[in-house]
């Protein structure tokens, strides 16, 4: 990690010591409040600075920045592309997500081969990845965008309905869906009170804190890496990155979050 | 639980039911089951075979969890086939040990150490010992059961069995089949019986 990691790690620890003074408190209260002084001293900002630079450096064996990147809204415009996403891309004749996009770009834009973009796309504490921080930067530039995903192509709607689909696919050893933790309103697993991803309500509180940094580990987390690890408690296996599927259950909770003003990247516990 | 029988008559299930929706059919399961085999890998002890549904995951995802009272009554008799009772007719174990089973949330996933014993995640869905603060409520409370329900053999067999495959007598319940599943063994289920029915456990003080 470069000039981000140090001022970034002591953050993180601050709020982890913060954590474990309200670790006994169960009330819905001291949680809330919790989650304010959390989101007031987040270092999200960071994130989002170094994607800046990223965004804006000459890479790959192109030699090109990112700034010429089409997120949906025309070549280097990023006010609003990722309250937007995911959407129907002429170009590739795919639905993408912003993650899926990114790779585009680093692709065709940059010239590194798909293997070399998405070698390391979920990073540690140590070593946060591009993308997270891409992510961040690019996402934080849609805040205060009302959420308006689209279904109007044929392929959108399809994405949509696959996504709805997915989320309510029971199988696995323990026959989990993702509606067994996600689909009934004011339940608890553990102390964790889980959003209803496919209510409007549930989901525009919580699509639109994604990406969001993570106090507990002290990492930024994208929404591919959160979907990767709800399936591997899922008891499924791997997703693998940005395929149809992530960005169908995606689409899914997009649209749901429709209306909304996206707020991330936010801060969670 | 054959995955093949149903597979053979899914083609037939398809197409009624998209005989039955309108231009903007659903995707089938049929149709998921397929993404998921395009767009997942095998990992650790997770294999790709988990994404197949056997018959019971099929009707409970294409029913929302709500199938017809005849076919509750079909495949609960088979699901309630498949668990097997300890054949020392014993079915209380430890309770100390059933606490840190109920208590862990291991086991399954791909990160997860093959062979190594998981646990049940009780706590994760249901209030237990009235001590532990953490505990999710997805499924009811099942603090002073023993008291409530005492000890008896009967409800000592009941309990073994819910654990094992809750599924014989809830069809669509959101709780796995422990037993059935192979994600705990005999003697770890005995020991869950135990923590919820011993006079001793936490969960009846």
């Amino acid at each position: 990690m470069r000039r981000v990691s140090s001022r970034a790690l002591l953050a993180g620890a601050a709020l982890g010591v913060a954590a474990s003074l309200v670790h006994a408190d169960d009330t819905k209260q001291e949680i809330q409040k919790y989650q304010r002084m959390t989101a007031e001293s987040s270092p999200v900002e960071l994130w989002e600075m170094e994607g800046a630079d990223l965004w804006k450096q000459k890479r790959g064996p192109n030699n090109v920045s990112l700034e010429r990147c089409d997120l949906g809204m025309g070549p280097g415009v990023l006010k609003g592309a990722y309250a937007h996403l995911p959407r129907y891309f002429k170009d590739t004749g795919r639905v993408q997500d912003l993650e899926s996009r990114l790779v585009t770009c680093m692709t065709t834009l940059q010239g590194f081969s798909e293997q070399e973009a998405t070698k390391r796309v979920f990073g540690n504490a140590d070593k946060p990845s591009d993308m997270e921080y891409l992510a961040a930067y690019v996402a934080g530039r849609s805040r205060g965008v009302k959420m308006q995903v689209s279904t109007n192509d044929p392929k959108e709607k399809a994405a949509y309905e696959m996504g709805k689909a997915l989320f309510f696919y029971r199988a696995g050893p323990w026959d989990f869906s993702c509606a067994s933790c996600h689909g009934t309103e004011g339940k608890r697993i553990r102390m964790q009170e889980l959003p209803v991803l496919s209510s409007p309500k549930g989901a525009r509180g919580t699509y639109t804190t994604w990406p969001g940094y993570r106090v507990s580990v002290s990492q930024l987390k994208t929404m591919q890496w959160r979907l990767n690890d709800c399936f591997r408690q899922q008891r499924f296996p791997e997703p693998k990155y940005v395929s149809d599927a992530t960005i169908a259950l995606t689409m899914y909770m997009a649209v749901n979050a429709n209306g909304a003003t996206y707020r991330g990247p936010g801060t969670k516990r | 639980m054959t995955k093949t029988s149903i597979y053979l008559c899914l083609g037939a299930l398809a197409a009624a039911l998209a005989a039955a929706q309108s231009a903007q059919a659903d995707p089938s399961p049929m149709e998921v089951r397929a993404l998921l085999h395009k767009d997942f890998h095998a990992k650790g002890q997770a294999t790709m075979s988990r994404v197949d549904q056997d018959d019971l995951q099929f009707l409970c995802t294409v029913t929302h969890n709500k199938p017809s009272a005849k076919r509750v009554k079909e495949m609960e008799a088979d699901q309630h086939a498949t668990i097997a009772y300890p054949a020392d007719g014993k079915y209380m174990g430890d309770w100390t040990k059933g606490q840190k089973i109920a208590e862990s949330g291991a086991g399954m996933t791909w990160s997860d150490k093959p062979g190594t014993p998981g646990g049940g995640g009780c706590y994760n869905c249901h209030q237990l010992s009235p001590k532990e603060e953490s505990y999710g409520t997805v499924g009811p409370s099942l603090t002073a059961m023993g008291k409530k329900r005492g000890d008896g053999l009967e409800v000592q067999k009941y309990v073994y069995g819910k654990i094992y495959n809750s599924k014989a007598s809830n069809l669509c319940s959101q709780m796995p089949r422990f037993g059935t599943s192979g994600s705990l063994t005999e003697e770890q289920i005995k020991d869950l019986t135990a923590y919820l029915l011993d006079p001793a456990s936490p969960v009846n003080q």
